[in-house]
């Protein structure tokens, strides 16, 4: 089975520099791309390979690329962005990409930026990940030294200048309107769409915001070809490897890169090692905090878009979070909804309003003070924040895991209103 | 001691750290993120003083740089201790039991989420996920993650911070 992102990534171990990293064949792709290969053919060539954004909306990356406006004319400078603000709670993929090999991220970048011919590309960090921002300003200055940065990279005309942007703090940082008004200094509210970044983005010019293991794909696309990419994953629907994760009371929490399509089984038995001796498996959010629960009833579902999607959930970040059933529903759906209301940019009044709404109901109930009226009251709020009614996505994915609690769930929140208290 | 008030002037070194950082964008203005981080970094937390220095000199109101300032997590518009501890309170840390950590932090520091210590040493805050998930329940101290705490080794933890 083949591992490309994370074959060279050894837990505990200093990551490759630059000499170990071209050794194990890095920077061939940015040679072969330099030499020969047209921005057009590089886009075409990941829209073959059928790469989905692994941020989280999962949209076709060639695709993306190809709505950027190219040629002579075209406004610049272009951007390209690295999407590292990884803040979704039960996340924590990017973390292991950019610790465990930078030089792969930093190749993943020229190449997307010389397929769309952005001349300046920013890595977007949060601040929390001290050590992943180290490595990779001393891998940026490696690649300046060698040539792969800079400008006229490798003799080709090509100029890239690469920046290192860590975040103050803010999970809307991650929506990409957001942090593209967080780059120019702002508080990060979205931007309404359209203009898309695409068109008008960074500074008003042509931009691209990928996330990081999107990025990390390009150089095996580019080295080893667009089939062959496809070929790596299980599923008709995306190309590649994923890089799935899981925490919680399972006995071997971790992340794996495994073919895209595995399924939920899979990884809680094979990989996760089951539950924790004394638990079981109640629910699980499969990508992250925004997605809706899956249950024991979903263990066979395929971990890729379409297949989550239609068990009722999203694949979102892939990395999941597990509920055993010593963990009180109605806490863990509230401790989710306090991370949304904090993190709510107040931009828009559904989210601003709704989600303290949401929170300190779900407050009263775990303690035991809730009311009858309180489950309609939580139902209306997953209609009124949920997609169509906010200016951005996170109110929506803040419903997702609400909505399915309510319908799996709801007996527990039932037993907490009658009994008066917690039965957990 | 904690020192409530702060110079409203910017120092030489402050001055050329923004100098720098605004030199690589298009505009003065989109530096106010970079200013504050510099400023916090120079003294520790972003007074009002402070806001009115980094408006000066970016030619804003203090307005719009308070606005900025109070938007994001990590900028501190109030004093803290001489050592910031977040304790990440999101969901996984949250099922393997991060109020643990909390009630014995609140016991042998004597402080909840918010405060400092009397004597200035530590500062506690909540924290949103620190992206270790894997080993949860995780924190920091100043820029130190900490993985898999249990509260046995809180002492030690906190005793390489003085
Ligand atoms: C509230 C919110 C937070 C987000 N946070 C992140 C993030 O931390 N990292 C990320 O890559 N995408 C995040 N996204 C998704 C981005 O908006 C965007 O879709 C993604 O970066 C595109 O990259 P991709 O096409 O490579 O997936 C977030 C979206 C929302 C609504
Ligand atoms: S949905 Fe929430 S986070 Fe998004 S724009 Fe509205 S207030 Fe801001
Ligand atoms: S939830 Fe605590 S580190 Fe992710």
């Amino acid at each position: 089975m083949e591992r490309p992102l994370t074959e060279y990534i050894q837990p505990g171990r200093p990551p490759l520099d630059l000499k170990g990293y071209e050794m194990t064949g890095g920077y061939a792709a940015v040679r072969k791309v330099l030499r020969g290969m047209s921005p057009a053919e590089v886009q075409q060539q990941v829209r073959d390979s059928n790469l989905k954004g692994r941020g989280g909306a999962g949209f076709n990356t060639g695709m993306k690329w190809s709505f950027v406006p190219m040629g002579r004319d075209a406004p610049g400078p272009k951007y390209l962005i690295a999407n590292a603000d990884e803040m979704e709670p039960g996340t924590f993929k990017d973390r292991l990409l950019m610790e465990g090999n930078p030089h792969q991220l930093i190749e993943g970048m020229i190449l997307s930026a010389y397929a769309i011919q952005a001349s300046v590309s920013y890595i977007f960090l949060r601040w929390a990940y001290r050590q992943a921002a180290q490595l990779l300003r001393k891998s940026m200055e490696e690649a300046y030294a060698a040539g792969y940065l800079g400008r006229n990279i490798l003799g080709s005309g090509y100029n890239l200048d690469m920046h290192l942007h860590t975040g103050v703090g803010r999970y809307m940082c991650g929506e990409e309107t957001a942090l593209l008004n967080a780059l120019e200094g702002k508080r990060a509210t979205p931007r309404a769409k359209p203009p898309f970044p695409q068109v008008s983005g960074l500074f008003g010019k042509p931009t691209i915001v990928n996330n990081v293991e999107t990025l990390c794909c390009i150089p095996h696309i580019v080295n080893k070809g667009a089939a062959w990419f496809k070929g790596l994953s299980y599923s008709e629907d995306s190309g590649g490897t994923k890089i799935y994760g899981a925490s919680g009371k399972v006995k071997r929490p971790g992340a794996w890169e495994l073919p895209m399509g595995v399924t939920l089984r899979q990884l809680l038995e094979e990989h996760a090692g089951g539950m924790k001796d004394g638990f079981t498996l109640k629910g699980v959010l499969p990508g992250g905090a925004s997605t809706d629960f899956l249950t024991i009833d979903h263990l066979d579902v395929k971990m890729d878009y379409t297949s989550v999607a239609a068990a009722g959930s999203r694949l979102g970040t892939g990395t999941m979070v597990v509920m055993d059933d010593a963990t009180c529903p109605v806490g863990f759906v509230h401790n989710l909804q306090h991370f949304f209301a904090q993190e709510s940019c107040g931009w828009c009044t559904p989210c601003r309003e709704g989600l303290p709404w949401v929170e300190k109901i779900l407050l009263s109930i775990e303690r035991g003070e809730g009311r009858e009226e309180d489950m309609q009251l939580l139902h209306m709020h997953t209609r009124l924040l949920g997609p169509g009614n906010t200016f951005c996505a996170l109110a929506p994915g803040a419903m997702e895991p609400l909505q399915s609690a309510l319908k799996y769930f709801g007996e527990d929140f039932q037993r907490h209103i009658k009994n008066k208290k917690c039965p957990y | 001691m904690i020192i409530y008030k702060q110079d409203n002037m910017l120092t030489e070194a402050e001055m050329q750290a923004i100098d720098h950082e605004i030199s690589q964008l298009p505009h003065k203005k989109a530096g106010v993120i970079e200013a504050l981080k510099i400023i916090q970094r120079h003294r520790r937390w972003v007074s009002d003083e402070s806001v009115e220095a980094i408006a000066a000199y970016l030619e804003i109101s203090p307005a719009e740089v308070d606005s900025v300032a109070t938007f994001y997590n990590l900028i501190f518009r109030k004093p803290v201790g001489r050592h910031v501890i977040l304790l990440c309170d999101s969901i996984s840390c949250y099922v393997m039991g991060y109020d643990k950590l909390y009630g014995a932090l609140q016991q042998q520091v004597g402080i909840r989420f918010g405060e400092t210590s009397p004597d200035g040493r530590f500062t506690l805050l909540p924290n949103a996920c620190l992206g270790c998930c894997d080993h949860a329940p995780a924190l920091m101290i100043d820029e130190d993650l900490f993985r898999d705490v249990k509260v046995e080794m809180l002492d030690v933890l906190l005793s390489g911070y003085k």
